[in-house]
């Protein structure tokens, strides 16, 4: 079967490490915060200037003035810290930042990425993307393994304008769990009950398959 | 004798000297931290053929939107602008033109025009659609696009608090682009919750020394929320 939206988001969360700043985008990235193991510390860093973002306000702590880079209402954390724009990318596009999580449209093998435009469809902007992909020393693409059509979003070479190249380092989509490098999408482990066969039919750029690949664990 | 008191009265005294054509310098991200009065008054003014740079363009009816609603915007500096249909159907029709620049790009644009730098390279973007017909240079073996800064005849920013010589501070998720828009306009106007006497903000709290501000105006603020999400 493959993974849920939320099971995705249980599967990028063990990803972090006790200690880590972790940038997440909208969407299933944002997810994962809900899973973040109770044995480790991670502190969230949102690209408008906040290090340190704490859960959703309750009615009572609304504040116009308190938001995250979804332009959602939020809260700060205790030990968090608020700064500018400048600061908050210099913290980005300096490596400072651990793990960056973003959705795409299209990864190749060379670890290039697009997931901000489509040509011929209107056009809203990159927001933070290309610099959360220039600067984080680790980068995690959520997306499921192929559009609505059965298309593979698992590339040889990306046919959409792109966000940033060779950045990408890993990937786990509604099927598997993938490395990027050497030019080629290495399967690391696949969704309970997902065949391999399933997951290379999906897969249209080369893929290694190497000894027994394991069921993703939640 | 005026001194350093940086402090105007009305609206119309603070945007003094906006004319057709220049190029304004926008605080805010989405609605957070905007200058609302100062936005009002550019759109009361009717000058026309602004360049605004800002991470946003406001939404349909407020913010920076507003200044859609005549168009009085030529051109938008911004990273992201799909909250706006009036911006669309403008963009689509050839009457507005968007150059699309990383957030980050953009806050060291301001950063950088307001420190007298000119340009500067970053690793953002290269490779990609922003990257195409800039310079390019390898530092340490990864390639680097040449980004060049930006100024404005007049910025806007919003701040908590002023004293009156213009020291800024900023409140929450309202700092973002404001401190760095604040040192990158010829003319930099602040409109504030509260202003206070010189001394009242502890010196090393000032986000924004007072020598980017000419022009402190106190405003009210309606501090519309964008998206409001609460805790389930």
């Amino acid at each position: 079967m493959a993974l849920t939206r939320e099971q995705i988001a249980m599967r990028v969360a063990k990803e972090f490490k006790d200690g880590d700043y972790v940038n997440l985008g909208i969407g299933i990235p944002t997810l994962a915060a809900n899973y973040v193991p109770d044995d480790i510390e991670v502190m969230l860093q949102s690209e408008n200037g906040l290090l340190g973002m704490g859960p959703y306000p309750t009615e009572e702590q609304i504040d116009a003035d308190m938001i995250n880079a979804g332009k959602e209402t939020v809260t700060a954390a205790t030990g968090a810290s608020i700064f500018n724009s400048a600061e908050s990318f210099a913290m980005i596009r300096g490596g400072h930042v651990d793990f960056t999580v973003l959705g795409a449209f299209e990864v190749d093998v060379t670890g290039s990425i697009a997931s901000w435009m489509i040509p011929g469809k209107l056009v809203k902007g990159m927001g933070g993307a290309m610099d959360l992909v220039a600067g984080a020393k680790n980068i995690i693409v959520t997306m499921t393994h192929a559009d609505k059509y059965g298309n593979s979003k698992l590339l040889e070479a990306c046919t959409l304008p792109l966000t940033g190249v060779n950045c990408i380092t890993r990937i786990i989509t509604d099927l598997a769990v993938l490395e990027v490098k050497d030019n080629a999408f290495h399967l690391k482990e696949r969704a309970p009950d997902v065949t391999i066969d399933e997951i290379k039919q999906k897969t249209a750029g080369k893929l290694v398959v190497e000894g027994d690949i394991a069921e993703m664990q939640f | 004798m005026a001194g350093f008191n940086k402090v105007v009265n009305s609206y119309a005294e603070a945007m003094a000297g906006l004319t057709d054509d220049m190029t304004i310098i926008a605080g805010g991200f989405g609605l957070c931290g905007i200058p609302e009065g100062l936005i009002a008054q550019i759109k009361q003014m009717g000058v026309k053929g602004l360049t605004v740079v800002s991470n946003n363009c406001g939404v349909d009816g407020f913010g920076l939107g507003l200044l859609l609603e005549d168009k009085q915007i030529k051109k938008m500096v911004s990273s992201y602008v799909g909250e706006n249909a009036l911006f669309e159907q403008q963009l689509l029709n050839g009457e507005l033109e968007v150059e699309l620049t990383p957030q980050g790009t953009l806050a060291e644009k301001m950063r950088a025009g307001g420190a007298g730098i000119p340009a500067f390279y970053t690793a953002t973007g290269y490779g990609t659609p922003v990257g195409e017909g800039k310079e390019v240079r390898e530092f340490n073996g990864r390639p680097y696009i040449l980004e060049e800064s930006i100024t404005g005849d007049f910025a806007i920013v919003k701040a908590w608090k002023a004293d009156k010589y213009g020291n800024c501070v900023y409140r929450h998720t309202a700092q973002n682009f404001n401190p760095m828009a604040a040192t990158a306009g010829k003319i930099t106007v602040v409109e504030v919750e509260e202003i206070v006497e010189p001394g009242e903000l502890a010196p090393s709290e000032i986000h924004t020394p007072g020598i980017y501000v000419n022009r402190v105006i106190k405003g009210t603020f309606e501090k519309r929320i964008e998206r409001k999400v609460t805790r389930s």
